[in-house]
């Protein structure tokens, strides 16, 4: 009996092991318990593993601690901004030299380009981009109506925005605030949302190799003095460090009119706000403009079998139907402009336009702040900003001290 | 001479297995540690260099953050010990007399000690919050502004430490409350007998018995303050700009968010060498002063 069943087995079940970065038991486990079953039992020969891995962080370590161990998984998703980290530990394998067919190129030819820019170094793909946002702007309607604002107009400039913040920041009788006009969250890693102003003040943070930076540039002063301004000079936003996590529920609560954060808050907020919202693109200043966030998925090395058993599974996770289906489920964005095509997500994008919002704004995208030592140089980025943002430096000074040091990391590079 | 043998042979036996683990995961990885803080960290695409003191020079003139986190470091053990190790002693003294509740109260001091780190860290967080936060209820009530504890960096460090003092305290008063108990009530009746004070008969008699026992718990406190950062963690992250940052929350983020692990081994002698330091003082010098029955 044992040697007939075993008979027709000519090749050995491949097990492919996915590090993924969330905590087990939310309802993300089992969206992914549900595709990696579903194409194990349609691909014969393969079986997936997903290994829920906590945070972004905890799941970087855990990678490249697997594999220092000489244990790695086949695939993991991983921030996109890590790649340079990834590929200065030779982990991970091209993406594009892995797909060779015409079908495979083509494949790699659908994404949204401004989803692509994160994971290029040397001229190849090393990533394939799947749980991807981008910051918005979320406003209270009813805060609007109340302040004398139109409900359905968001600030289009960042001279609206204060604008319409001073209009939209309330004072009780002792004179402490009770709603302020905005809120844009400044703690763990604030060099993100500040991309934005950024972008939108028309200069670029880094170079294409990923060893130079450009923190000192005169057009990021001036965004840090703009951010500090907000708080110190018209007292639209809460002074200090202001927090990611109850950034949310400071709006659902009133205290901020308007919020900046990631579309992956899009169906918290949907669930949560106890008032009509809108969802807009960040306010414009020379342009407009964003950076893209978020994890893509990689390949680490092993042996040839598995690294093409691993980029089919991944490029069945990215047809348009499963993209859609991820992006409705979860509200990141569909990476694709395909995706987008499809019936489900214009049935969902007619039923929920705020959803399309993300999409429209990745033509202003710009790839997120990513470097060589990534993390070291964003910490350093981010001291010099929460130094500017409490009032310990100069925007000027703080960041003239940034770039030195990023740029000394940065040497062995060059 | 054979018998001379046997026993030595016998008592080798007897320590091999501790000996065996004590060398594997405490000998073994502090010599490697030492060792590897002369070296580059090796990346996948370059090889480690031998770079000699480079580490140890580089935090003395080009780190400001290590600076930093060493002055934080310092100040937080400086503020921290005393007050959680005197919390400790005052309400062990509290709850050691005859009082109504004095159970619910000994288990309302020790609750915190349960509680693991990041759970308290995260009931602080709420404490902590801008605006709708406890602490920041409270003061609105008496009308006072709005403080951002975790967010500036003035009152960054001081929440975190309030945070340990909280929770550490209760832990130390379990070890007072057991040597109080165990001071023989005569002794409380002969001072009492010689027309002592209370305020004597504690400073005279109940403090040097408990010497014993601060010493403990002091040296417990040290090693505590350069080894608990889960609070740091769950609260600030190091943040705004390091203004929370202790030594070995910079060497976990050099280690494993930088990947720098060699300069992190560096950074780890360091903390090896100022917790050996601290210990040897406090057990040679300290020792002497104590008073063993």
């Amino acid at each position: 009996m044992a040697l007939i069943a075993a008979a027709p087995a000519a090749r050995a079940e491949l097990e492919l092991t996915l590090n993924f970065p969330v905590a087990v038991g939310g309802p993300i486990t089992a969206i992914i318990d549900e595709y990696a079953k579903t194409y194990s039992e349609q691909t014969e020969g393969v079986t997936i593993l997903p290994v829920y891995t906590g945070s972004y962080q905890d799941t970087i370590t855990r990678t490249v601690t697997a594999f220092k161990g000489g244990n790695p998984p086949d695939m993991a998703v991983l921030l996109a901004v890590d790649t340079f980290t990834l590929y200065d530990e030779d982990m991970i394998v091209a993406i594009s030299d892995l797909a060779q067919s015409d079908e495979e190129k083509a494949w790699l030819a659908s994404f949204y380009p401004a989803f692509l820019e994160n994971g290029s170094i040397d001229g190849q793909l090393w990533g394939v981009p799947f749980q991807r946002s981008t910051p918005v702007l979320y406003w209270n309607k009813e805060a609007f109506a109340a302040a004398g604002l139109d409900p359905e107009v968001p600030p289009a400039t960042w001279e609206e925005q204060v604008e319409f913040g001073k209009q939209l920041t309330l004072k009780d009788s002792a004179g402490n605030v009770t709603q302020y006009g905005v809120q844009i969250p400044t703690s763990g890693f604030p060099y993100w949302l500040f991309q934005g102003l950024t972008t939108q003040n028309d200069v670029i943070l880094m170079n294409q190799d990923g060893n130079e930076v450009n923190f000192d540039d005169p057009k990021v002063v001036e965004a840090l003095e703009y951010l500090v301004a907000l708080s110190k000079e018209h007292g639209v936003m809460a002074p200090d460090i202001i927090e990611w996590g109850t950034t949310p529920q400071d709006f659902f609560q009133g205290r901020t009119a308007m919020m900046w954060t990631t579309t992956g808050n899009l169906t918290n907020v949907r669930n949560n706000a106890p008032f009509e919202f809108g969802v807009a693109m960040l306010p414009a200043h020379v342009r407009r403009g964003a950076p893209t966030g978020g994890g893509n998925l990689f390949i680490l090395h092993s042996d040839p079998e598995r690294e093409q058993a691993s980029l089919d599974f991944i490029r069945w996770l990215t047809t348009p139907e499963n993209q859609a289906d991820w992006s409705i489920k979860t509200g990141y964005v569909a990476t694709s402009p395909a995706a987008w095509e499809t019936p489900a997500m214009q049935e969902y994008a007619s039923e929920f336009p705020p959803a399309t919002v993300a999409r429209d704004q990745l033509e202003f995208a710009v790839a997120e702040l990513s470097t060589h030592e990534n993390q070291r140089v964003t910490k350093v980025f981010n001291d010099g900003l929460q130094a500017a943002i409490t009032g310990a430096a100069e925007p000027a000074a703080a960041l003239a001290t940034a770039q030195e040091e990023a740029m000394r990391i940065l040497a062995p590079y060059r | 001479m054979d018998r001379r043998l046997l026993t030595t042979l016998y008592a080798w036996l007897l320590v091999l297995p501790a000996m065996v683990l004590l060398v594997a995961f405490t000998h073994y990885p502090t010599v490697a540690t030492f060792w590897a803080s002369f070296f580059s960290t090796a990346r996948g695409r370059r090889p480690a260099n031998f770079l000699g003191l480079d580490h140890y020079r580089r935090m003395i003139t080009d780190d400001p953050v290590f600076l930093q986190v060493v002055w934080n470091n310092f100040l937080y053990a400086l503020v921290t010990i005393p007050l959680s190790i005197g919390i400790a002693l005052l309400m062990a003294l509290w709850v050691n007399e005859r009082l109504a509740g004095r159970g619910f109260l000994r288990m309302a001091y020790f609750t915190p000690t349960v509680l693991p780190m990041v759970a308290a860290a995260n009931i602080w967080l709420f404490f902590y919050t801008p605006g709708f936060g406890l602490l920041n209820q409270i003061i609105a009530l008496f009308g006072g502004p709005e403080v951002n504890f975790l967010g500036s960096p003035e009152t960054a460090l001081w929440s975190v430490m309030a945070v340990s003092v909280w929770k550490e305290a209760g832990f130390f008063m379990i070890f007072y409350l057991a040597a109080l108990q165990s001071i023989p009530p005569s002794l409380k009746e002969a001072a009492k007998l010689e027309g002592a004070s209370d305020f004597h008969f504690v400073r005279r008699i109940v403090l040097p018995l408990l010497m014993p026992t601060t010493l403990f718990v002091l040296v417990n406190a040290v090693i505590g303050a350069f080894r608990v950062v889960d609070h740091i963690v769950a609260m600030t992250g190091g943040g705004p700009s390091n203004a929370s940052s202790l030594l070995l929350f910079y060497i976990y983020e050099t280690g494993f968010k930088f990947w720098d692990t060699s300069y992190a081994a560096a950074l780890t002698v360091v903390l090896l060498a100022v917790l050996i330091t601290v210990s040897v003082l406090q057990v040679t010098v300290l020792d002497k002063r104590i008073h063993y029955r």
